[in-house]
């Protein structure tokens, strides 16, 4: 019981309060770039997902079982980049098979996704918060949930925008970085809910 | 020496494991991909440099294919790859013909006035947002080469003169140079066309000999000259209608300032000979008017109507007409 309301708690804390996107700011990019549309931005965060789940299983075993074994642990960045982009490349591979249209409409932030900090920023998190398998993955899972919690909320957002009356000096980039600024304050609110 | 080996096979036998599965991967999700459109990705230049309106060649090659693009819509290809996509979608390309990139303004270090001096970023975008610049004329080139960075064919080099010059072999009209000119003074043109108005100043006349030797000053003279109307005078300044334009060179003759130059042939003297059969095309042909005759009988060209501008010599079917350039 001690051990799933500590799963339970993880996957609170990586969605809200350490929201990967709005409190650690990583994977900015897609964030920005992807937010257009609430469809895109969805199938972007299922994408990110998918792969920083997977990635979390691989680098778990990777770490603890290769790297840690054989006093490799200096391997890390490059281990762990490999599995991100040979994830990626399955998922793109998924995508373009799946649907056209969703391929075209994530362009170039589907290959991208391979230098998505969110995810090796995860990957390195995972042996310094010494978290077991399940741990892991959970933490894996919660991080990608986080990242699609933030970038769907932000499309929702820009999307509603386009009928505001933004002054001139403001629309495009700039009103945007202001609302994930204003984003990141709001998810502030969140910490303090729990303390692990 | 362990580390060594241990790193080496670790890494090796991950790659290795991610690379069987992928490859796996692409079996299992393999898409069929229209042949023809790697086929024409190949024949196009893969300079990526957007000209034809899409993202890259390889956009536009699916765009071709799918018939949403013109088999002729690459520009810096020109007739040659447009023949060769031709032949793979089994359809017609229509000739277009080439345009090159020109500088419409010779006033360069010798020929204006500095009015100020800039000590800021060097790039005219920069300079342009000082007030406009630092030449006395508001419409000139401002030499500080936006176009030479917006080449992707390496075709425009800035002169001794601080004016950039355009290698016509090398340019492919993409128009990369054309959006990145602040002062909107670069147009595709014509390769074949042969007279230009190198001027873009809307100043009066009397401005615009003060402060550039070069200036077109608005005085209509090749207005009037031109014998197919191709050149107005639009606010001051005289513009040419390459459609129109015959490259008879007239005007670059009259112009009092030299602002129009002529890089073609100057006819030195025609007339028809014996071999004519009166088809009547090039009487037909000529913009003035000169040439009369009845039909199935000899022409003539009088001389005092005719401008010599060598039209009705490429009209003619059956070599009945002597030029000689000068």
């Amino acid at each position: 019981m001690a051990e799933l309301n500590y799963i339970i708690l993880i996957f609170i804390s990586t969605v809200f309060i350490n929201n990967f996107v709005l409190s650690r700011f990583l994977g900015i990019c897609p964030f920005l770039g992807v937010s257009k549309k609430v469809e895109t931005a969805f199938s972007m965060g299922m994408a990110t997902t998918f792969v920083m789940t997977m990635t979390s299983v691989a680098t778990y075993f990777i770490n603890n079982f290769i790297l840690e074994a054989f006093n490799l642990t200096f391997l890390k960045y490059v281990s762990f980049i490999i599995v991100i982009a040979s994830l990626v490349q399955l998922v793109e591979m998924f995508i373009k098979k799946a649907s056209t249209v969703l391929y075209k409409a994530l362009g170039i932030y589907l290959p991208l996704i391979t230098t998505n900090c969110a995810i090796l920023g995860m990957a390195l998190l995972i042996p310094l918060s010494g978290y077991n398998f399940i741990e892991s993955v959970v933490f894996g899972f919660a991080a990608g949930v986080s990242f699609t919690l933030a970038i769907v909320l932000m499309a929702g957002l820009r999307e509603t925008l386009k009928f505001a009356d933004v002054p001139e000096a403001l629309q495009g980039v700039p009103i945007t970085l202001l609302l994930a600024g204003i984003m990141a304050m709001a998810f502030m609110g969140f910490s303090g809910l729990i303390s692990i | 020496m362990q580390t060594y080996i241990y790193s080496l096979v670790s890494m090796g036998g991950i790659a290795a494991i991610m690379a069987t599965g992928l490859g796996i991967a692409s079996r299992a999700f393999y898409v069929e991909r229209d042949e023809r459109i790697d086929k024409v990705e190949e024949i196009l230049p893969g300079a990526n440099c957007g000209a034809c309106g899409y993202a890259g060649c390889s956009s536009f090659a699916e765009a071709v294919v799918n018939g949403k693009a013109a088999v002729n819509g690459c520009p810096v290809g020109g007739e040659k790859v447009a023949a060769q996509i031709g032949d793979i979608l089994g359809q017609e390309a229509s000739s277009s013909e080439k345009n090159i990139a020109r500088v419409l303004c010779r006033g360069g270090l010798k020929e204006t006035k500095k009015r100020s001096e800039y000590r800021g970023i060097q790039t005219c975008k920069a300079v342009e947002a000082v007030n406009g610049g630092i030449k006395t004329c508001q419409y000139g080139c401002l030499g500080y080469g936006d176009c030479v960075q917006a080449c992707p064919f390496d075709a425009i080099k800035i002169n001794a003169n601080g004016l950039p010059e355009i290698d016509p072999d090398k340019c492919t009209g993409c128009g990369n140079c054309v959006k990145a000119c602040p002062k909107g003074i670069i147009k595709l043109v014509p390769v074949s066309c042969e007279s230009h108005i190198y001027c873009s100043s809307h100043d009066a006349g009397k401005t615009v000999r003060k402060i550039c030797e070069l200036g077109c000053i608005g005085c209509g003279l090749c207005v009037k000259t031109c014998p197919v109307d191709a050149i107005t005078l639009e606010d001051n300044l005289a513009v040419i209608d390459y459609e129109k334009c015959i490259n008879c060179g007239l005007c670059a003759e009259k112009c009092p300032t030299g602002t129009i130059n002529f890089t073609g042939k100057k006819v030195k003297s025609i007339k028809i000979t014996e071999d004519c059969v009166g088809c009547t095309l090039c009487a037909r042909s000529c913009p003035v008017d000169a040439i009369s005759g009845e039909v199935k009988e000899q022409h003539e060209i009088d001389p005092e109507k005719c401008i010599k501008c060598g039209l009705c010599y490429e009209k003619c079917n059956v070599n009945a007409i002597e030029i000689e350039y000068e």
